[in-house]
């Protein structure tokens, strides 16, 4: 009977664990999208507001669109965010309940609010505010944003190097809120975090627009808007490797059990290579088809070719799972070296030289989504390289989870799945199906009628019809 | 436990967090029951009553985050016990939640063949959402009993709180809209007026019946004398809406808000109701507020927040309201 009872409770570990990481790993695009959306959506509009030119207002008019449906899916699946505490890992909040708790608590009353009620003046108050209130709406809508993302990733990151508490009969109690909420990662980490939606973003920002000039869109608009994203995109990605690096180093000082798996060091040494790639293998705990370059990992980490790196068999029981974390960690490095290659060499071709080239252009439509994979991936070597543990040192996450009976976290795990694998394949096929109406919009009508995305859709079905 | 406990901080808190679940029933739900009732044969009417709560619905949902938000970071303990009896319901109650919240932006972002379906999925994922809440709260009420009694009377719960958000609805589009669908709306609310005070009537016996706990509460002593005054005003309320309802639209639509503030009260004195049955628990005759509440600094450094941030929530809200204040009109981006 213990077994069968130690069986069930292994398996609800499993599939709570699975959930809450479709759950999360859902619900991160939309956000990871529209944190810097929102800020670029502002630019756009600053920008007609000085210029004047209907273009800027044309760019910020297809893209304020995309922002809402990307905030409803982030909020709805945030919702369930806040659920899962209770459902799956009851034993996360009865232990550190008194830190996690309030900076979800300032995340609800500062942002969560704020976000919520000048969206919609932001998307439909256009005409029924002064031109100032509506920028303010903007302004006001993009800080919230911001703002949920601070508390966000200060509680993350407190669950990754957590300082400021004391534990009293196994209760994490405060005792000192700044260090709490300026814990060692934060700050490497939230910054991190929001350069990779800027570069979300922008990248899909370009992939749109490349898409839609691909298809004969010549407008102005198409074009301004893919500059500027590709532009952004070159500028905000030498930033992210430099912080990426700061990050690195500060998880080496704090965490660096999780460093050893994203290098792939199994025993304490100096001088240790950067591979290129391996295979881990944890159950002889050493790697194959090892592609090193001698020394590098040593300089990156210590800044010294032979400084010393402790390997993952000085934590043995109280290391993450090698594999995920070391590849992972290597799917992020490569789409932000591709990101770099591409993002400058397309604004010398697309603003220096002002040419389109089709490859290009078709290099740009591939890497659309190339933000959410990198950001996906350094999630994972983020989330999965704080295991064994929940809170790094304080609770095991095998120790938070849930009594409930294994059959209905099968249940709840297979209906989210279905929703969001649908939702994920609706929202793709709806952002490519709002460029087609965009392109046939402007060939159809000389004059635009922006106001009204009913008659965008008459206009296009005409446009079906004639074709 | 210890209910005499001077300690006044789980008190304050179980009043925020229950004025957040009376907010969110009242706000949601009116957003809730216009997707309820969300008519298969009308496209017209199904786009003017999605553009009467466009501005608000993801407002409104905030609150339940926050009311949420509250029991996990006041009552730690409870919100435990709470969710994990209530699993599947919530799972369900969220991907309903879900459905309807994406509904809204697809239906007018994805191809235009597809915007039937999507009203029929923020239709149906509405009445999920509802009946979910109801279940829900049947099996609090119910003190989370494993039995068919418990079950019986949380189904009777779900289609009550779902007549009382489409009522709510209902209501509110007697107060947005215009012309036929305005005519329509008010049969609506007249039906599920009905509907709703059956049910309130229902569960309130039920209540008494399953609890004696509960009995000795509310007629055990000289409380028993404010049954009657209340049992009065229900019923008043009851009849002028209905009445009232016979007529729309009134000349210059005079008092179309009145059922939209009679639900209002209705929902209000739903609430009390519950609260008196149950206070202090927060789980049923199981665990006090006092029993689940967090540590004292971490409550005291989220109470400064509220009191600071609360009022410019409550400030921009209206402010909103005002901004889409009147009969509804096409929304445009």
């Amino acid at each position: 009977m213990l077994d069968a009872a130690a069986i069930a409770n292994d398996t609800s570990f499993m599939l709570s664990r699975i959930q809450f990481a479709a759950n999360i790993s859902f619900h991160i695009l939309f956000p990871t999208i529209n944190i810097a959306l929102c800020w670029i959506l502002l630019f756009f509009k600053v920008r007609y507001n000085q210029t004047q030119d209907e273009s800027w207002l044309r760019v910020y008019r297809f893209w304020v669109r995309i922002f809402a449906l990307t905030f409803a899916i982030g909020v709805v699946s945030g919702i369930t965010m806040s659920f899962q505490f209770g459902t799956n890992w009851p034993g996360y909040m009865e232990t550190v309940g008194n830190i996690a708790g309030p900076l979800l608590g300032y995340e609800v009353l500062t942002a969560f609010f704020l976000e919520a009620s000048f969206l919609s003046i932001m998307l439909f108050g256009m005409d029924r505010v002064s031109n100032r209130v509506h920028t303010l709406a903007t302004v006001l809508v993009s800080f919230g944003t911001t703002l949920s993302a601070f508390w966000i990733l200060s509680l993350d990151s407190w669950m990754q190097t957590p300082a400021g508490f004391e534990m009293i009969d196994g209760v994490a109690h405060v005792t000192s809120w700044i260090e709490v909420i300026f814990n060692p990662s934060m700050p490497y980490r939230l910054m991190h975090m929001l350069l990779a939606s800027g570069l979300t973003s922008a990248f899909l920002i370009a992939g749109i627009s490349a898409y839609r000039l691909l298809k004969g869109d010549n407008k102005k608009s198409v074009k301004q808007a893919l500059n500027f994203a590709v532009v952004l995109a070159a500028l905000l990605i030498p930033l992210q490797i430099f912080v990426g690096d700061l990050h690195g180093l500060n998880t080496f000082k704090h965490q660096p059990a999780k460093v050893a798996a994203m290098e792939g060091v199994w025993e304490t040494d100096s001088g240790v290579p950067l591979l290129l790639f391996a295979l881990p293998n944890e159950e002889k705990r050493e790697n194959s088809f090892e592609v090193k370059v001698p020394n590098v990992a040593s300089l990156i980490l210590t800044h010294d070719a032979y400084g010393e790196i402790q390997g993952l068999n000085d934590f043995i029981g109280e290391h993450p799972p090698v594999a995920p974390v070391f590849f992972s960690f290597r799917i992020m490095i490569g789409i932000g070296v591709l990101m770099l290659l591409f993002s400058w060499y397309a604004s010398y071709q697309f603003v220096v030289k002002k040419q389109y080239p089709t490859w290009l252009l078709k290099t740009g439509i591939a890497m659309t989504f190339s933000g959410w994979l990198a950001t996906l991936a350094g999630w994972y070597v983020t989330e999965i390289g704080r295991q064994p543990y929940l809170v790094s040192g304080i609770l095991r996450t095998k120790d938070a989870v849930t009594t409930t009976p294994p059959e209905d976290i099968a249940l709840s795990l297979t209906l989210y799945a279905v929703i969001y694998g649908f939702l994920l394949i609706a929202y793709i096929r709806t952002l490519f199906v709002m460029a087609n109406r965009a392109v046939a919009l402007e060939q159809a009508t000389p004059t635009v009628n922006t106001e009204n995305p009913d008659n965008n859709l008459i206009a296009n079905e005409q446009l079906g019809a004639k074709l | 436990m210890n209910i005499t406990s001077p300690d006044w901080l789980p008190v304050v808190f179980i009043g925020l967090m229950g004025l957040s679940f009376l907010i969110y029933a009242i706000l949601d739900g009116y957003d809730l029951g216009v997707g309820v009732l969300l008519p298969l044969d009308n496209q017209q009417h199904r786009d003017s009553m999605i553009y009467s709560i466009g501005p608000f619905w993801d407002a409104n949902e905030t609150w339940l985050v926050m009311a949420i938000g509250l029991l996990l970071i006041a009552f730690p303990k409870a919100h435990s016990i709470i969710f994990q009896a209530l699993y599947l319901p919530t799972a369900v109650m969220l991907a309903g939640l879900i459905l309807r919240g994406v509904s809204f932006d697809f239906r007018t972002k994805a191809p235009s063949t597809d915007k039937q379906k999507w009203d029929y999925a923020f239709k149906f994922g509405s009445l999920l959402a509802t009946l979910a809440q109801g279940y829900m709260l049947g099996r609090y009420i119910t003190s989370f009993e494993d039995s068919w009694l418990s079950i019986g009377f949380s189904s009777l719960s779900a289609i009550c709180v779902t007549a009382g958000y489409s009522f709510i609805g209902a209501a509110w589009l007697v107060m947005k809209a215009e012309g036929d669908l305005q005519k329509r709306a008010a049969k609506w609310a007249q039906k599920t007026n009905i509907l709703m005070a059956v049910g309130i009537v229902a569960v309130c016996l039920a209540n008494l019946l399953i609890d004696q706990q509960i009995m000795d509460k509310w007629l055990g002593g000289i409380q028993v004398l404010i049954v009657i005054p209340i049992t009065l005003l229900l019923g008043f309320i009851f009849v002028t809406v209905h009445l009232y309802l016979n007529k729309v639209p009134m000349e210059n639509d005079i008092g179309c808000w009145f059922p939209f503030l009679a639900a209002i009260i209705l929902f209000i004195m739903c609430f009390f109701g519950l609260a008196y049955s149950f206070y202090p628990y927060i789980v049923p005759f199981k665990m006090t507020i006092f029993d689940a509440a967090s540590a004292r600094e971490s409550l005291w450094f989220i109470f400064v927040g509220a009191v600071i941030v609360l009022p410019m929530i409550i400030g921009y809200t209206i402010f909103s309201y005002k901004v889409f204040w009147g009969k509804t009109t096409k929304l445009n981006y």
